[in-house]
């Protein structure tokens, strides 16, 4: 089966879908499975593969990105609408 | 590892190498770009930079940049012959900018509209100049050079979340090896390290690079809050958005692969030639077409450009390799991309994309052209600090 996420650093709590992923597709990378997706994840797009709690950081590159604004499920898709910049809060 | 890969090009008489032997027809005002361009039709083999700056400006920095970014484009070291078009009344008027150029070491004419009688009577001596300059090129031959008689600059832009997987890191591979075959390797884009300043600093060669670089990244940050506001943080393009990149956090880690994981030995100026070889920083604006600018006056021979929604931009006397980040963009633009890094999704590995890219930079270098090039989709425009008046 080929890759359909690609986790970039062994830390990260998020992948990066490489083609558009349907609810209950798998996110697999190198032969293992990280998550399901729970909505439809857009190609390019971060898939949660593990629970982030509200307030807790989004790493990619093993590196902090973001924070939630909400408790993401593993499997949700990561984006502006639950993580805001860490660096400048939305007021 | 084929280190022994032999380049070629053209020594100047500073001292740096050319891989282009081209003849650059510049504007000094933007009021004379209609001149550059009748030139251009007349003498198809120019290279023709009209832009839209040299006057209407004021402020210590914005002359310093004006100035910096001109004479940089003239001393070029891909342009063996410059035809310089000035209006006569202008800021960047060639009564200031010549005695800066010094001794160019190269073919110059400089001539201005004001003087010379109009624009055709301009135009028709410049043309006249050009094709004399163009058969002292064409005399000229390529000579043995040393990869550390190059400066690459990387860029990106229209860049999507597979940029910062694909492409950059490809590039940053390539940077790698440059850095290690001598070479200077440099990227600037300074809103693009807001975020990411900390790696970048954790790698300066000493402390006095690693304040340079905190420096340049906390004022970019001031700036970019003081235009944006409460958006700020999330200062990145709609295109940015749609491709699934939250943050500019996340943009800016993406970013900074494309200049490889080697030590940063400075932090050079908007288009300011770096004295140190290895990875440099440049304190320039990450808006492509102005930072490509700034890589040029400081004398970049060549570029790689990532790209991930897709541009075509090219820039004049540089050439310009542009690395499309995924598969699609590669298919549907294929006439402006030279690399496709999308295959590392097929399950091609990095070390093989890298030697391929390797390769087809060697060719470019020793003269083959760029789709860019191919194209003439050169774009010219440089940065400037305050609005006009």
């Amino acid at each position: 089966m080929a890759d359909s996420v690609l986790v970039i650093h062994e830390n990260d709590n998020v992948a990066v879908a490489l083609r558009d992923l349907e609810a209950g597709e798998e996110a697999l990378f190198r032969g293992k499975i990280f998550a399901t997706a729970l909505e439809r994840v857009p190609a390019g797009h971060k898939v949660a593969i593990c629970e982030i709690e509200r307030g807790g950081e989004i790493i990619k590159y093993g590196e902090p990105v973001g924070i939630s604004t909400a408790v993401i499920p593993r499997g949700a898709w990561v984006h502006t609408h639950n993580l805001e910049s860490g660096r400048w809060k939305r007021t | 590892m084929e280190k022994d890969v032999s380049i070629s090009g053209y020594r100047r008489k500073d001292g740096r190498v050319g891989i282009r032997n081209h003849l650059l027809v510049i504007p000094t005002v933007a009021c004379v770009n209609g001149v550059v361009n009748r030139v251009g039709r007349a003498v198809p083999e120019a290279v023709c930079a009209p832009h839209g700056h040299g006057c209407g400006r004021g402020g210590e920095r914005n002359l310093v940049i004006l100035f910096r970014v001109l004479s940089g484009m003239i001393r070029h070291p891909n342009v063996g012959a410059a035809v310089v078009i000035g209006l006569g009344c202008e800021v960047s008027n060639t009564k200031t900018l010549l005695p800066m150029l010094g001794d160019i070491g190269k073919p110059l004419a400089v001539l201005n509209v004001q003087e010379e009688g109009g624009s055709l009577k301009t135009a028709d001596k410049a043309i006249g100049a050009a094709r004399e300059f163009l058969e002292e090129l064409a005399a000229a031959r390529r000579e043995p050079a040393d990869w550390n008689d190059l400066l690459v600059s990387v860029e990106c832009g229209g860049s999507d979340a597979m940029s910062g997987i694909t492409a950059n890191v490809a590039v940053g591979a390539v940077a790698d090896l440059l850095v290690d075959r001598g070479a200077t390797v440099m990227f600037g884009e300074n809103t693009e390290m807001i975020g990411a300043a900390h790696v970048l600093a954790r790698r300066a060669v000493n402390d006095e690079v690693a304040r340079k670089i905190t420096e340049m990244t906390d004022r970019a940050e001031t700036l970019t809050r003081t235009v944006m506001g409460d958006m700020a943080g999330l200062v990145i393009s709609p295109g940015n958005m749609d491709g699934g990149m939250s943050t500019i956090a996340e943009k800016s880690l993406g970013c900074i692969v494309k200049g490889g994981t080697r030590p940063v030995m400075d932090v050079v100026d908007y288009g300011e030639t770096p004295k140190v070889r290895g990875l440099v920083l440049q304190d320039g604006p990450g808006y492509d077409a102005d930072s490509m600018a700034g890589f040029a006056a400081a004398g970049s021979q060549l570029m790689f450009f990532s790209t991930g929604r897709g541009t075509p931009a090219g820039f004049p006397a540089v050439p310009v390799i542009k690395v499309a980040s995924n598969s699609e963009l590669y298919r549907a633009m294929e006439d402006d991309m030279d690399i496709n890094a999308g295959n590392m999704v097929e399950g091609v590995p990095l070390e093989a994309l890298r030697d391929d890219m390797t390769a087809y930079m060697t060719e470019i270098i020793n003269g083959k052209r760029t789709r860019a090039e191919e194209n003439g989709m050169d774009i010219f425009t440089f940065m400037t600090v305050n609005p006009p008046f």
